[in-house]
């Protein structure tokens, strides 16, 4: 109980800036949109998405590198806490060192779904359709992936402590795993080695989990694969912030 | 309050071991304000951060506030505050609700830490502030609101690191004032670091002086000073030569340093030798055109102590930084 408290106090603290400059949450999804608008109509000329819509195959494509691309930078908010005395002041109080992450996250994935219900009204006007219970799924998914890339990137920045050692790293792992998730075209268009790399990326079992879901199949061996790896992906990610927040901060 | 022995950190720096903290023992008794003076590097800031649960000691062990800090650190953390050297409050925040917050993380309901934030806010002279952004206070405010933070769950006993570094003199007196005035009205021992002679002067009822990660004295600040061998005369004359080799005779006299017209050395109650000394350089022919005595400072304890001045050592002793 105590527990759900302090992370609760965490990610109402992490939250409040957010709320005072509303304006950068729209900037934050503007990358997205603008693929959603300048790149997706060019699907329609593929045979991307022989059988289903263009739009139904490309945006949970989408949302999946809208979660990625918002959680990965969460570690960038730690460092000025670590620097000017904010973190060290809350690690003094007796509060769970879990709490101190896991709130700061929920902030981050928060702020992802709401960017992502953007996304997905934008698309709608474009022509892409998909009934509310797989939608709520599909963010589900989406939630539980963003936690696990918000506490990688929570912990890469304990590691390395340093923005600019972080930014090269963060940008330096998102942009290959977005690319071989083939978010943006099919991976099965790409040489066989391409192809078998992009197996071993976790994140494209999410995609096509995704892709199943939106599609109506939430029972497919495909939505399970991509749900057991997302939850793996989670607890995984989790342990190790926690782990290396209490070995670099005591 | 709190009891240490032999607690050491040794930290591991690209496979170099750097010995921090080598065995401090000390006692704290409740009620009591005690300083930790050094230099940069020190150690003083390793070992609060050690008594503070932020860093794991390499050995020793240690009580504070009745809770072992080894095996019970939410025990320590709820009954201790904490004032870093760096300022614990988001700029991107408003005063009030960041001081709430704070409180409710001691587990203080929403109710009591916002009476605990109004009547705190009065004392520490910051009311008026709640709803501004604490990136617009000024250097003092912000201090204060740092020291609010750290007492928020009325702890027994707080630890202040570096309180009044960078603040200007008249917000440094204020703050000592709040500190003495933490003591005064709620009984809160206070256990603070810093490498000003004055504020360990003006606040501190005992001083323990570190040097390179060990306790080299302890005592109040009139105590440490009689460890210097007297006070400094210092002689302005016309022959400075003859006036050293007078004050040579003088009984005590020691340390005696020629510099230009002028003769310094020290002689145990330098008051009341002075006017013996005057009458011995009359009669030796030498004419004075000034003299001053000055009492010992913590300066001078703490060259007597390590034989290097407190001024001098910010740069000594290489450490590095820390997180």
């Amino acid at each position: 109980m105590r527990f759900i408290q302090e992370t609760w106090l965490t990610f109402v603290r992490a939250f409040r800036p957010a709320l005072r400059s509303p304006g950068a949450l729209i900037a934050g999804a503007l990358v997205p949109l603008l693929y959603l608008v300048l790149f997706g109509p060019l699907l329609g000329q593929t045979k991307a998405a022989e059988g289903v819509g263009s739009w139904q195959w490309f945006v949970p494509g989408m949302l999946i590198q809208l979660t990625l691309f918002i959680t990965v930078n969460a570690g960038f908010t730690l460092i000025p806490d670590t620097r000017s005395g904010v973190l060290e002041r809350m690690r003094v109080t007796p509060v769970s060192r879990v709490a101190l992450l896991l709130g700061r996250v929920m902030k981050d994935v928060v702020l992802l779904l709401v960017q992502a219900a953007m996304l997905v009204a934008l698309a709608v006007a474009l022509g892409f359709r998909a009934p509310v219970l797989p939608m709520v799924v599909a963010f589900a998914m989406l939630a539980i992936v963003g936690v696990a890339v918000g506490f990688i990137s929570y912990g890469l920045a304990m590691k390395l402590k340093h923005e600019f050692l972080l930014a090269p790293v963060v940008s330096g792992l998102a942009v290959p795993v977005m690319l071989l998730s083939g978010v943006l075209l099919p991976m099965d268009f790409g040489p066989a080695w391409l192809y078998a790399i992009s197996r071993a990326n976790p994140l494209t079992h999410v995609v096509d989990a995704e892709r199943a879901i939106v599609a109506g199949d939430l029972t497919s061996t495909t939505v399970l694969v991509g749900a057991a790896v997302a939850v793996g992906l989670f607890v995984l990610s989790m342990g190790w912030a926690v782990r290396t927040f209490r070995k670099e901060y005591a | 309050m709190i009891k240490v022995r032999g607690l050491t950190k040794t930290f591991n720096v690209k496979g170099f071991e750097i010995p921090a903290v080598r065995g401090v023992d000390l006692d704290v008794a409740p009620g009591e304000i005690v300083g930790f003076l050094g230099p940069n590097g020190a150690g003083k800031t390793t070992t609060l951060r050690m008594l503070s649960t932020l860093l794991t000691p390499t050995s020793g062990e240690a009580i504070v506030a009745g809770c072992d800090l080894l095996t019970d650190q939410d025990g320590v953390r709820q009954r201790i505050g904490y004032v870093g050297q760096g300022s614990g409050a988001g700029p991107e925040y408003r005063v009030a609700e960041e001081l709430v917050t704070h409180g409710r993380l001691y587990g203080l309901s929403s109710v009591e830490s916002k009476e605990r934030v109004s009547s705190l806010l009065k004392r520490f002279d910051l009311e008026g502030a709640e709803d501004k952004m604490i990136g617009a206070l000024s250097g003092g405010q912000k201090r204060r609101l740092d020291i609010v933070m750290g007492v928020m769950h009325r702890p027994q006993l707080v630890f202040l690191d570096e309180p009044s570094t960078g603040l200007d003199p008249h917000s440094r007196s204020n703050l000592w004032d709040h500190v003495r005035a933490m003591r005064e009205q709620d009984g809160t021992t206070v256990f603070l670091t810093t490498h000003y002679l004055d504020e360990a002067d003006a606040l501190c009822d005992r001083i323990l002086v570190i040097d390179a990660g060990a306790i080299v004295a302890e005592g109040t600040a009139d105590e440490l000073k009689q460890k210097v061998n007297g006070d400094l005369v210092s002689v302005e004359s016309s022959s400075p030569e003859v006036a050293a080799e007078v004050a040579a005779k003088a009984p005590g006299a020691g340390e005696i340093v020629v510099e230009g017209p002028v003769v310094r050395f020290r002689i145990p109650r330098g008051d009341s030798a002075l006017p013996g000394l005057l009458r011995d350089f009359d009669q030796a022919g030498v004419v004075v055109q000034s003299i001053q005595t000055n009492r010992p400072t913590l300066d001078d304890v703490f060259l007597t102590l390590t034989g290097r001045s407190l001024r001098d050592t910010d740069a000594a002793t290489p450490m590095p930084a820390f997180q």
